[in-house]
């Protein structure tokens, strides 16, 4: 076996304050000087603490907080309250939730899981990967001393054509190289935002991390130079159709993305042939005619599809599904077809929290791209003031590469792990297994209703 | 029916809040205006106000808001009362426990009364599972009040030891028992009010996995000591002091994964009960790697059954996708009670990824472990208890309906200890509130006596309720509404029937 991944993660603190849930609001008017105040009692010490940010006018108080309420319930005169902070509720939208965007702060800042007492807080379910579970093995599990002990579950992946058969030649050799295929040790690759204030810095300290991981980042041609020289290996660049014929691939890279168009064929070829060693991807976007596409790319030969949905995780068509079941129904339509094994699946757009990774694997992907968890790494609040033209309040431009990329390994480290938490209770080993392995996860729609679909019936009856 | 007869319940006492200030859903500003003529005492009729040496207070958290029939912000002679909604109610909480729930289990354990009705204390808000279900309640006539009138209270007993073996034949006198939580995640004093309470209950609660300290051997025969996969406290004579044992085989919040106690937590008192050593980490591995199968399961309850001849052996596992499989399989390997702790069940810590994705709500599982072991024939042979999100007396109802004999309780008993649900049990000195923890000075936070009441409140509070409910229902006893599914409704899939 090869030897065991691990990330390395040191903590690389905000530049900013976050914005946090709650804010504290004491008044000074009508304090009567008890000679114990509750505010030194404070088990966090966060008072002792106490100091303006001038530039973000915020009280450092309200961000080590940590909600147990003791000043407000203990105050003799009730000048101490807590209350939600609206700037925190209006962080992103709807899809990339304050939740959400605080929960990757939390791990690009330290690289640890996120870890909480008390049981799960939030929605029973919800849309999209919400709607589904991943299994849990009761008695059998593969690691025997926890999930970074000596026995160790892989989270490696291929990407690449696999062969149906080898030919051999008259002489008995190989009739062609058959060796297409680049293992990475994490189902992750990194992929440039559609958004945000990226300038080479940014590029470089991405570019650093998807090294220094082991694994890829996806990056628009004309932002290749942006990269550090040695880097082409390290790098899908994503041609455009215009320029794929004249577009020049730097020499060690390994793999190269074009978009779907009806023309493709002829593109893909004309690549392939100028860089013989080169594998091509290409990315399809998730409409109506996702399965029909990936299945006749597939039919001709690509080696890799990239499935792309909108960023928050639903059809590009405005339609009303998301990525998850995108993913099932390509999946499943490649298996029907007999051709699953022998290309390679992806994913992107909205893939926005660890299990999201798990889930896409399960549902049929081998790897994912992410994109806007980057950026929220390197404190971006998704205020989009940066697609208006306006300044980046948490000025993401003047980031140093060596933090962006320690930012985002951080991130990319806690992601690995909770990837091995849910592998190790699901009992599975390699994440080349996970694959399309629905039955280590429950649906929904298919519990839901056969548990209280024959609950229904109300007749003559009062509810309570 | 002795028994039954023989037992007495605990009585009620108000015990309030052990903080200043208790938070209510709403706050009553007081302006200097006010001239102290005691207009709000007299008519505020939940006793907000009171008159201390010539000034007014304000129990804010007594308020009901605009269901008051006499709002004194109105009757005030100078309008020196507004009636506000509370900006702290709202920081708390979440959609598990959302404010309303936190409020309403306080109300409980201070008065041992359901709540009034500005508070939503029957659901709260995950907008799924119990928070979807309703009790269906046959029509009442109008002026018919016999249902509710009926003399006898129904019977709320629940027989554990169902196998007809020579265990002990053991009767717990409300359907609820204390889930495990050990001594190192809660304090003693958490550990020994949940203990207390429930020994007057006519009940029991479960050690957890972190040793059987000796202050709790008065209520020994109301304890249930846990065997889990790190074996920490677990000795022969902790074993047979008991009446129940509990294997646990993983735990709802985070199941397939092990235990974690930090080193900081690990003081000279854990380290003594779990015979391990001072700042160090402990590990709880998963699963037991002495069970590998149904039959190797089979030897673990043997072993207990040699020790313990006459005890009765709890199995607790989580809610894979192959639940119904475990069930039948702890049964025929001689348990008398099969735990399912669902996947929105408590815990002092856990990765967020796997308290929110890893195994089923307790919801799915528990209708499909009890259709099972019915078609096996052997649904009456076992005990079957669920746990993992049960809030309230009314998630009670709905669980047993979805059928279950009774419940296991964990994070409400620490919401009756005034718990808010912030979520940092396993941070620094552990819980600020002084529940869970073990930091000497945090654990002064709370007196026994002041716990034990609370709890006792609350789940009296939780027995009238489930009464009401049962009458309400036309049954008789809590038995009849085993695996009733009839009697309730999920709003999704709501229809009115065709005839």
């Amino acid at each position: 076996m090869p030897s065991k991944y691990s990330i390395h993660t040191h903590t690389a603190p905000h530049r900013f304050k976050t914005v946090t849930k709650s804010g504290i609001i004491a008044w000074e008017e009508g304090c009567i000087k008890c000679a114990v105040c509750v505010k030194t009692r404070c088990v966090y010490g966060v008072y002792d603490n106490r100091n303006l940010d001038p530039l973000q006018m915020i009280d450092s108080i309200d961000n080590e907080c940590m909600n147990c309420l003791r000043c407000v319930q203990g105050c003799p005169k009730e000048l101490i309250h807590k209350s939600l902070n609206p700037e925190y509720q209006a962080l992103g939208d709807p899809y990339w939730s304050p939740d959400i965007i605080s929960k990757l702060w939390y791990q690009a800042e330290t690289g640890r899981i996120p870890v909480s007492g008390a049981g799960y807080p939030g929605p029973f379910s919800g849309p999209g990967f919400d709607s589904m579970w991943t299994d849990m093995s009761e008695i059998v599990r593969p690691t025997r001393d926890g999930i970074h002990g000596r026995e160790y579950i892989s989270t490696a992946i291929d990407l690449g054509r696999t062969a149906r058969h080898i030919s051999l030649n008259d002489e008995g050799m190989l009739e062609r190289d058959y060796s297409q295929i680049y293992d990475i040790p994490l189902p992750i690759i990194l992929k440039m935002p559609a958004f945000g204030v990226i300038n080479g810095d940014i590029i470089k300290g991405w570019v650093m991390a998807a090294k220094r991981l082991g694994t890829l980042m996806a990056l628009p041609q004309e932002m290749i130079n942006s990269a550090p020289d040695d880097s082409d290996p390290w790098l899908i660049p994503m041609i455009s159709p215009e320029e794929s014929r004249t577009y020049a691939i730097p020499e060690e890279t390994r793999i190269a993305e074009v978009p779907w168009s009806e023309e493709r064929a002829g593109v893909i070829e004309g690549i392939e042939r100028a860089y013989s060693s080169l594998l091509i991807s290409v990315r399809i976007p998730m409409d109506e005619k996702v399965e029909e596409k990936a299945l006749s790319l597939a039919r001709n030969g690509v080696s890799i599809i990239h499935l792309e949905a909108a960023e928050n995780g639903l059809f590009m068509d405005e339609g009303k599904q998301y990525l998850k079941d995108g993913i099932r129904s390509v999946h499943l339509k490649l298996v029907e077809a007999g051709i699953r094994d022998e290309i390679t699946l992806l994913a992107s757009g909205g893939i926005a929290m660890a299990e999201h990774v798990a889930k896409a694997i399960i549902c049929g992907v081998d790897a994912v791209l992410i994109d806007f968890p980057i950026l929220i790494a390197l404190e971006c609040r998704m205020c989009r003031r940066c697609t208006k033209g306006l300044e980046c309040p948490v000025e993401i431009d003047r980031a140093s590469p060596s933090w962006v990329a320690s930012r985002v390994a951080n991130l990319v480290g806690a992601w690995h792990n909770q990837l091995l938490e849910v592998m190790g209770a699901m009992g599975i080993r390699d994440a080349r297994r996970l694959r399309g392995e629905v039955g280590r996860a429950m649906f929904f729609e298919e519990l839901d209703r056969a548990t209280f679909g024959s609950m229904g019936e109300v007749e003559d009856c009062e509810l309570e | 029916m002795s028994s039954r007869n023989a037992f007495k319940l605990p009585e009620a006492v108000r015990t309030k809040s052990r903080f200043r200030n208790a938070i209510g859903k709403y706050r009553l500003n007081r302006t200097g205006d006010c001239i102290a003529c005691g207009k709000c005492v007299e008519i505020c009729p939940y006793g907000v106000h009171v008159m201390r040496r010539g000034r007014l207070v304000a129990n804010h958290h007594l308020c009901v808001g605009a269901d008051c029939p006499e709002p004194c912000h109105a009757a005030c002679p100078v309008q020196a009362l507004t009636l506000r909604r509370n900006p702290d109610f709202d920081a708390m909480g979440d959609f598990r426990w959302t404010p309303d729930l936190l409020a309403s289990t306080w109300h409980m354990a201070e008065f041992s009364e359901m709540p009034p009705n500005h508070l939503e204390y029957k659901i709260g808000g995950s907008a799924g599972g119990f928070d979807k279900l309703r009790i269906k309640f046959p029509p009442v006539k109008k002026g018919d009040k016999s249902l509710l009138e009926a003399d006898d209270d129904p019977d709320m007993g629940v027989e554990l030891n169902r196998r007809g073996d020579n265990a002990h034949k053991i009767r717990i006198e409300v359907p609820f028992y204390g889930g495990g939580m050990s001594y190192g995640s809660v304090s003693i004093t958490t550990m020994l009010s949940r203990i207390k309470a429930a020994a007057t209950l006519g009940t029991f609660c479960c050690t957890g996995e972190g040793g059987y300290p000796d202050e709790l051997k008065p209520y020994d025969d109301h304890v249930i000591t846990q065997v889990a996969t790190g074996l920490f406290g677990v000795r022969e004579e902790t074993i047979q002091r008991v009446k129940i044992v509990e294997f646990k085989y993983a735990q709802g919040a985070k199941p397939g994964l092990g235990g974690h106690l930090l080193g900081d937590k690990v003081t000279p008192g854990v380290a003594r009960m779990r015979e391990a050593v001072v700042g160090y980490p402990l590990f709880s591995p998963f699963p037991f790697h002495s069970v590998y199968s149904v039959e190797d399961h089979k030897k673990h309850v043997d072993w207990i059954k040699a020790m313990n001849p006459k005890a009765l052996v709890s199995v607790k596992v989580s809610t894979p996708t192959d639940v119904d499989m475990v069930a039948v399989g702890s049964y025929y390997a001689g348990a008398h009670i099969i735990h399912l702790d669902g996947s929105y069940g408590g815990t002092g810590a856990a990765p967020d990824i796997a308290k929110k994705n890893i195994a089923m709500p307790i919801e799915y599982a528990l209708p499909k472990v009890h259709r099972f072991l019915e078609e096996e024939g052997v649904r009456d042979k076992i005990t079957v208890i669920a746990s993992g999100g049960v809030r309230t007396p009314h998630d009670v109802a709905k669980t047993i309906a979805l059928g279950a004999d009774g419940v296991c309780t964990g994070t409400a008993d620490l919401v009756a200890l005034e718990c808010i649900r912030c979520h940092n049990c396993e941070s620094g000195r552990g819980c600020a509130r002084g529940i869970a923890t073990t930091d000497p000075e945090l654990i002064k936070l709370m007196d026994l006596d002041w716990g034990t009441q609370r709890v006792i409140n609350m789940f009296l509070a939780w027995r009238k309720e489930l009464i009401r409910i049962l009458k309400r229902l036309g049954m008789k006893s809590l038995k009849e509404l085993v695996g009733r599914t009839d009697c309730l409704v999920h709003l999704d899939y709501m229809r009115k029937s065709r005839f």
